[in-house]
């Protein structure tokens, strides 16, 4: 008997955990023909070492629904967005896109962070036709596919590599150590870093990938060995952070650079004074502070009031990205009449946008989904405080074109 | 006073201090001599004409720059890993099973140590502290971890492993592998619960990111910089008191004759009037103790922990084990050594000594590898005539 009720508690928590794991369905679809609901999905890292960018990702794109929803909504349409949350890692990317295309109503999907995810992820959205406009994913790959669903509003890596090399240059630098996360993204920026810094010549004294999160004993060894005037380091704020932080305690007393990847509050959280030591810790990146938009003071001030805290970067990218979506869906909308736009049309009226204008740039995509041009900023870390993230300095802002074939 | 210093038995406290002293130089002094053999050879090869080009140095002088560094590091992470290994091996010494939610335990005490520190920091507590306290504030959070970490594992043996004593040996080993994720999600559960984000800083207080720099040398156009940071020194002394500490308990108390004779005989022993259950939670309880206190030095060495910081660390603490012989303490101790020292050394020299071919991301690879080599020739690991002397 014991037994029983021990075998029966175990299946009632069981079944209790499955419950809260379940996606909160059977909303939509009861409310007939009246109310026609459509969903617009975010993928982004809700929980993990990068979920801090990746929650205001899905707060920015929350924040455009809310106040650019109007349009949709009098035209008896319900807009919902459904937050997925891909963990900055392929395989719940790919899972999650596998759900999102088996929703009928998820007609639009604003993501991803990191475009090692977001290239697998996207095959999915592509088989299905199901637009992606993505507000941060930078490696050439993500467009260069041709896919006519996948669109991005922000630059690339291979001129970003290319923006980085040539500042670390105007600087003075003569030689450099990349490190990188062995990542579509980290090493493809990495490598067109590399590249650039050649052609600069500049001396390139090691170029390693690594996968290592905690002990860069042996990294910050063959550095110190080097002793490069610059580190580079093509991935993510949460490895870097660590490895600058040990290098400088090694005695590394030279200059930090990364990509965009490095822009997050969280880096100066882990790294603390070691990035304003020394040479001090640069970034290039394809999303300015979001105070250098013109567009952007009400956005700011609205997330404030609306999440409690400043917009990390990106925020302000996915509120523009949200913006694409709700557009394209109002003015496939239209051409359909009283249907609800198929996936196709949307797609396509994604595409068909011309000078959209947005609070971070206006936008029009080329034939592959780049925007006409963007912009590429390059940032230096003024505080050890990660509250005074958004005051970081803009050393250079450039406006440039996407390489043409 | 006297008569209490007549009970100690000075062998166990200084023999075990003797062969940690032995076995750290003497696996830092044959690497450094393995190294500086190669230097040597590789000087007039293409590999050294590379690096000569590329650095500006020859690889015998990068070789004696980067080597008192390379040691210090290959020395702080062996004695993690020792600290780590002590863990499987107790309980391989006593139940003959190894224990995979070890590094989960190990995980554990790394969070209760950082929550601890940042729990202080919230209380703005430190780091605005003198440096005295600040030690003080650390040895609590160390203790504070060793406290869960020693009663989590308790309960682990007790709940997961003590029901299924009788059962074939494979049956354990799962239990343990799915307690191991069970912990690491839990850890992630609740780490998450506040912000969604799972993964934990340790707040920079006192003096221990500071680097104590002893003389530089210089050796040609470089300079050999002899220093080491607060926070190795406080990771290496840390682990040597509690390896000495353990070793004299299972050695010289009454308690670590109840152990070993529960290790030799698990029968015999409950004949004899031992408790074994009691003593198998008691190896459990010091291994989790262990466990926990290893967890909050890695994360004063290495800043960062996430819920899976336990893996590599146990995985590689657990081939520490096997190396040094498992179910055997001296054994685990130099195999913590060697591998940490093993690994640091590759990572160090690899790229250079290849070419740029293979670089520190190998490191692994390179240490396993000799790892494979010396189980093929001892099979019972580098202490394995004790084998039978076991915990």
């Amino acid at each position: 008997m014991k037994r029983v009720i021990a075998v029966l508690s175990l299946l009632v928590v069981a079944s209790l955990m499955l419950a809260a794991c379940a996606p909160a369905s059977g909303t939509s679809g009861e409310e007939g023909a009246s109310v026609k609901t459509i969903k617009i999905a975010s993928q982004s890292p809700l929980s993990g070492g990068q979920s801090g960018v990746g929650v205001d990702i899905k707060n920015g794109a929350a924040l455009a629904l809310e106040q650019l929803g109007g349009p949709l909504a009098e035209m008896g349409y319900k807009v919902e967005l459904a937050p997925f949350d891909d963990q900055a890692n392929p395989d719940n990317g790919v899972a999650n896109a596998k759900q999102i295309v088996s929703d009928p109503a998820i007609l639009c999907v604003v993501g991803h962070y990191n475009s090692g995810v977001q290239i697998p992820s996207s095959e999915e959205y592509h088989s299905a036709g199901l637009a992606n406009v993505s507000p941060a994913n930078t490696n050439p790959r993500v467009t260069d596919r041709g896919y006519l669903e996948v669109n991005r509003i922000v630059g690339r890596d291979d001129v970003q590599g290319v923006v980085g090399a040539n500042f670390a240059q105007s600087q003075g630098i003569k030689s450099v150590f990349i490190v990188h996360d062995k990542t579509a993204y980290g090493q493809g920026v990495a490598e067109f870093f590399k590249q650039q810094a050649e052609a600069n010549g500049m001396e390139v004294l090691g170029f390693e990938g690594t996968e290592e999160k905690a002990n860069f004993d042996a990294l910050t060894g063959s550095i110190m060995a080097a002793q490069p005037d610059m580190v580079y380091f093509g991935g993510m704020f949460d490895q870097s952070g660590v490895l600058f932080k040990q290098a400088r305690e090694k005695g590394y007393m030279g200059v930090f650079m990364g990509p965009d990847g490095q822009d997050s509050s969280e880096l100066v959280n882990i790294a603390g004074p070691a990035l304003l030591d020394g040479g001090g810790m640069f970034y290039s990146t394809v999303s300015g502070p979001a105070s250098v938009y013109p567009g952007t003071a009400k956005f700011i001030s609205d997330f404030k009031t609306k999440f409690g805290a400043d917009p990390q970067p990106f925020a302000a990218q996915a509120y523009d990205s949200m913006a694409i979506c709700l557009k394209a869906i109002e003015n496939a909308a239209k051409e359909s009449g009283s249907e609800t736009p198929t996936r196709e049309a949307v797609t396509k009226a994604v595409r068909a946008l011309k000078d959209f204008p947005g609070i971070t740039g206006t936008f029009t995509f080329n034939g592959v989904g780049d925007p006409q041009t963007a912009q590429y900023f390059v940032i230096q870390v003024k505080s050890s405080d990660p509250a005074k993230w958004g005051e970081n300095a803009v050393v250079q802002t450039l406006d440039i074109a996407p390489p043409s074939k | 006073m006297k008569r209490f210093l007549e009970t100690i038995n000075v062998r166990e406290l200084l023999q075990p201090l003797a062969q940690m002293i032995l076995f750290s130089l003497g696996s830092g002094a044959v690497l450094s001599v393995i190294v500086i053999l190669l230097a040597l050879l590789l000087d007039q090869t293409a590999a050294g004409q590379f690096l000569l080009e590329r650095n500006k140095v020859t690889i015998l002088t990068y070789t004696l720059v980067n080597l008192p560094q390379v040691v210090l590091d290959g020395l702080t992470i062996g004695f993690v890993y020792a600290a780590i290994a002590l863990g499987y091996t107790m309980v391989y010494g006593v139940l003959e099973f190894i224990n995979f939610a070890h590094s989960e335990i190990f995980a554990v005490g790394a969070f209760v140590g950082v929550e601890f520190l940042i729990l202080l920091k919230s209380f703005e507590i430190i780091p605005a502290t003198s440096l005295f306290m600040s030690y003080l504030w650390l040895i609590a959070a160390i203790l504070a971890a060793m406290f869960v970490a020693g009663l989590l594992a308790v309960s682990v043996e007790r709940i997961a492993y003590r029901p299924l004593r009788g059962a074939p040996r494979l049956v354990p080993l799962i239990s343990a592998i799915g307690v191991s994720f069970f912990l690491q999600d839990a850890i992630r559960l609740i780490e998450s619960l506040t912000t969604g984000q799972f993964h934990r800083i340790i707040p920079s207080f006192g003096n221990f990111d500071e680097r104590l720099v002893f003389s530089k040398i210089a050796l040609g156009a470089s300079t050999i910089e002899l220093g080491i940071q607060v926070k190795s020194i406080i990771v290496i002394v840390a682990a040597m008191l509690m390896l000495i500490g353990l070793n004299y308990l299972v050695n010289a108390t009454k308690v670590g004759r109840a152990i070993r004779a529960v290790a030799q005989d698990r029968s015999t022993a409950s004949l004899m009037g031992i408790d074994v259950n009691r003593i198998i939670s008691l190896t459990f309880l010091i291994g989790g103790t262990l466990g926990g206190a290893a967890g909050v030095l890695y994360a004063l060495k290495f800043t960062r922990i996430d819920p899976f910081v336990g893996f590599f660390p146990g995985l590689k603490a657990f081939t520490a084990a096997v190396l040094g012989g498992i179910g055997n303490l001296t054994g685990a101790l130099l195999g913590g050594i060697v591998l940490g020292m093993l690994e640091t050394f590759a990572g160090a020299y690899m790229s250079a000594f290849t070419m740029g071919a293979a670089g520190a991301e190998y490191k692994d690879i390179f240490a396993f590898s000799i790892l494979i080599l010396v189980l093929i020739f001892r099979p019972h690991g580098l202490m394995g005539e004790n084998v039978t002397q076991k915990a």
